[in-house]
């Protein structure tokens, strides 16, 4: 069994979020000054930094509004990664495995896993850097599938379903305006033409009163 | 190989084409029917709790399961063919009800020239006209012949809309192009999203003729002659790659499946692998069952007097090579019929348009959408235009998802990462809208398909092959489609238009249309078709081949209106004619 690892991080970095204990059950911690360790499903202890260090770069926090940081990105990744998605559950993957055009898709053997676990060792001391630096290490990698799948899972954590572990608060949506899934909006299409409609958010679990369980959980 | 008791009739596929057939000879007949479906039970009730992006949209998970089959391409027959590893531009679903499941639910019908695009294609520009190396076909029915079977599956579907030819009365409102009507659609049209309703005006004002999209989302509740009852839509947006919450949504699980679900003659096998179709030894002139592998893994042998194949354009395809029915394609010598005539179907964002206003776009339905037709098949004067037929623009109003949907930002913007990206997206998020095309694609000799050398599907079968790519018709159509969204955008007061960047090779990784049609199409000769246009297999009688798998080339518009009627209408035939005396109906 691989050593437990924790993600040390100050609640009030984090908004107010749900984490999970190591059995799994979601609490909400309220924004309070206390350091929280949140488990870690596959990733050790630096390489979620490095990843939540990246991930912040590609989706920065500024005065505009918060980024991959407070939505939790990190933990969404790490959970996917445990997950199906992360061992290529869904993907063809027989063999023999050729270089092809773009236009075919991914064609490698690697997993998710796989190429979390080679592209963060690349990535090697990045979460000690000033962002400077780490834009320009980051500007070196842009066109590998690592820094093409890191992006993806990076927009992905900002705004799945909070239950997936990221847009924590629901900080994402709230972002561009998304309420969440709405089970009607039958009165208000045709209405608010060209001005904003923002109904307050809310996650699946508060729309449908019902507990939903992540795929990602059934391993 | 365990052999079970025979049936009347085996159904290999459950979605919209295989459970029709079942309800149709289920409810009209005494016939016992199997229908073999190789993926999960489904309910409309699954639904209700599904409205998530990531785990239904962004994942797939009601799209088939690539790790136990997927297909091969490559662009043409000198190249060797890869696996398609991931989902990309087509999405097959899985499961009961099929594709038929996580569709948009645009509903129209094609337009009656499609059915003979080679005559009258030939007759209006001649031979010469057409390109060197198409394959182009007449189907062997007509537009009017399939009329009857258009409006009963607009009835069963309850399909919201407004007619713009009434018995031959052109109506303004409705799209004035299509081909007429016999009965106004069951139900008005939708609800109109704010952006639709921009292209609506705008494209009105350029004198085009822009009409609400056909839905079979109901935009109220709606008795079909079933008797089943639906709701109307709530415009969530959780439509396409989603079941629907409300039932709102025409699906095969609402539709049909209640009503098999009643009937004693009719057994819905999940989880059952189809692997072959059998042919009687002596003859090889009949099929006399179909072999599949259960959930335990078993062979098991399913005879029958009837076999219909209805397990989408790809395995349709795949089980006749497998089950060696008919003569494989060959396109260097043109010999054979198995696997000629894939098209899939010209689809581009034409325009993204961004504006100053928000959009709302949060609400919506995968099929509230205004259309405009003026440019479509060969409606049109094409003067000079440096290609064959044409499309249909649209504005959606899909109810946008934010992962899907987050970072387009206008080519102006060069990052695509950090802060100007993230603020430039941010900033855009809700003021983005999305002129498409969707264009007729032609048939060629070397688009086809046949079985893969290399690759194997999980029980060591190879899998299908596709030899696909565009041609200049293709790319110059969606090059003036673009020109047409441009000009509209701009009366839609656009800040800044994201022009399509034109159609290179065929790109497996872009989601285009799940709309890929051939490998089995149906026509007036056995020399090059493999059903008649009973949708009745040329050689074995007793084999029905149903679904977008017997069209000889794509339309502009959506398949399954035609997908129904055609079902429909060979059901017809073997209630009518083929029970009373089996054999060849053409």
């Amino acid at each position: 069994m691989r050593r437990r690892h924790f993600l040390t991080l100050s609640a009030a970095t984090l908004g107010g979020v749900l984490v999970y204990s190591l059995d799994r059950k979601a609490s909400l911690l309220a924004s309070e000054q206390i350091p929280i360790r949140i488990p870690l499903r596959f990733f050790t202890e630096t390489e979620a930094l490095l990843v939540a260090a990246a991930a912040s770069r590609i989706f920065p926090s500024e005065d505009s509004g918060p980024g991959a940081r407070e939505a939790g990105v990190s933990i969404y990744i790490d959970r996917q990664l445990a997950g199906s998605y992360g061992r290529d559950r869904f993907r063809y993957t027989q063999p023999p495995f050729e270089e092809a055009p773009a236009e075919l898709g991914y064609q490698g053997k690697e997993t998710p896993r796989q190429i979390y676990r080679e592209g963060l060792r690349s990535l090697k001391g990045f979460h000690l850097l000033s962002p400077a630096e780490q834009d320009k290490s980051l500007q070196q990698i842009e066109s590998s599938v690592f820094f093409a799948i890191l992006r993806q899972n990076t927009i992905e954590g900002m705004f799945c379903d909070p239950l997936h572990g990221g847009n924590a608060g629901m900080v994402g949506w709230q972002l561009i305006g998304f309420p969440g899934p709405r089970m009607s909006n039958y009165d208000e299409i045709e209405k608010h033409y060209g001005k904003p409609f923002r109904p307050k958010a809310a996650s699946l679990s508060q729309v449908t009163g019902k507990k939903i369980h992540p795929s990602e959980d059934e391993s | 190989m365990k052999t079970l008791p025979a049936v009347d009739a085996v159904i290999i596929g459950g979605g919209w084409a295989g459970l029709l057939m079942a309800k149709e000879l289920g409810s009209r007949t005494a016939l016992s029917i199997v229908v073999l479906e190789r993926g999960v039970s489904r309910n409309p009730s699954d639904y209700e709790d599904a409205m998530d992006e990531l785990e239904y949209a962004i994942r797939m998970r009601m799209m088939q399961d690539l790790s136990q089959e997927t297909v091969t391409l490559r662009h043409n027959p000198g190249q060797r063919a890869l696996p398609l590893r991931q989902h990309g531009s087509f999405l097959p679903g899985a499961g009961v009800g099929g594709s038929g499941e996580h569709w948009n639910a645009l509903c129209p019908r094609f337009l009656p020239d499609c059915f003979e695009l080679l005559s009258r294609t030939t007759e209006k520009y001649g031979a010469k006209a057409l390109p060197e190396d198409h394959s182009i076909r007449d189907w062997g029915v007509t537009y009017d012949e399939l009329e009857p079977y258009y409006t009963r599956a607009d009835k069963l579907l309850g399909v919201s809309g407004k007619a713009g030819n009434l018995k031959g009365k052109k109506i303004e409102g409705g799209n004035i192009f299509e081909g007429s009507r016999s009965e106004e659609y069951p139900t008005p049209p939708t609800k109109v999203p704010y952006f639709a309703s921009l292209f609506r005006d705008a494209a009105k004002s350029l004198g085009y003729h822009p009409f609400p999209a056909p839905s079979a989302t109901l935009s109220q509740s709606y008795t079909n002659p079933d008797g089943i009852s639906r709701g109307g839509c709530t415009y969530c947006g959780f439509c396409g790659r989603f079941g629907c919450m409300v039932g709102a949504k025409a699906q095969p699980t609402t539709l049909l499946l209640p009503i098999i679900q009643k009937r004693k003659n009719v057994i819905l096998r999940t989880g059952a692998w189809a692997r072959r179709i059998l042919l009687n030894s002596e003859s090889k002139s009949k099929a006399r069952g179909v072999t599949y592998i259960d959930a335990s893994g078993e062979e098991i042998f399913q005879p029958a007097s009837l076999v219909f194949l209805s397990s989408w354009t790809f395995n349709n395809t795949r089980l006749l090579l497998l089950s060696g029915i008919g003569e494989p394609y060959d396109p260097a010598t043109g010999r054979g019929t198995v696997g000629s005539n894939l098209t899939h179907q010209v689809s581009t964002n034409a325009a993204t348009a961004f504006f100053e206003q928000p959009l709302n776009r949060f609400m919506g339905s995968g099929s509230a959408a205004t259309l405009v037709g003026d440019f479509d098949g060969d409606v049109f004067d094409r003067g000079t235009l440096p290609f064959l037929r044409g499309g249909t623009l649209g504005a959606r109003g899909y109810g946008f998802q934010p992962i899907a949907n987050f970072g387009v930002v206008p080519n102006s913007v060069k990052a695509k990462w950090g802060s100007e990206w993230k603020n430039a997206a941010v900033d855009y998020y809700d003021r983005t809208g999305v002129i498409g095309f969707t264009g007729e694609h032609l048939a060629y000799k070397s688009n086809f398909m046949d079985l893969d050398p290399a690759y194997k599907d999980k029980l060591g079968d190879p899998l299908l092959r596709l030899t696909l790519d565009w041609r200049d018709n293709e790319k110059k159509m969606a090059d003036f489609a673009t020109t047409k969204a441009v000009e509209i955008a701009r009366v839609m007061n656009a800040k800044e238009i994201n022009p399509f960047s034109g159609l290179r090779s065929y790109d497996s990784t872009r989601y285009q249309t799940t709309h890929v049609q051939g490998g089995t199409i149906m026509g007036n000769s056995p020399s090059h078709s493999v059903v008649n246009p009973c949708l009745q297999h040329w050689q074995l009688s007793n084999l029905f081949i149903l679904g977008g798998s017997t069209f000889p080339q794509n339309s502009s518009m959506n398949p399954t209106p035609t997908i129904l009627a055609l079902t429909l209408r060979t059901a017809d035939a073997i209630v009518d004619r083929y029970l009373k005396s089996p054999g060849p109906l053409a």
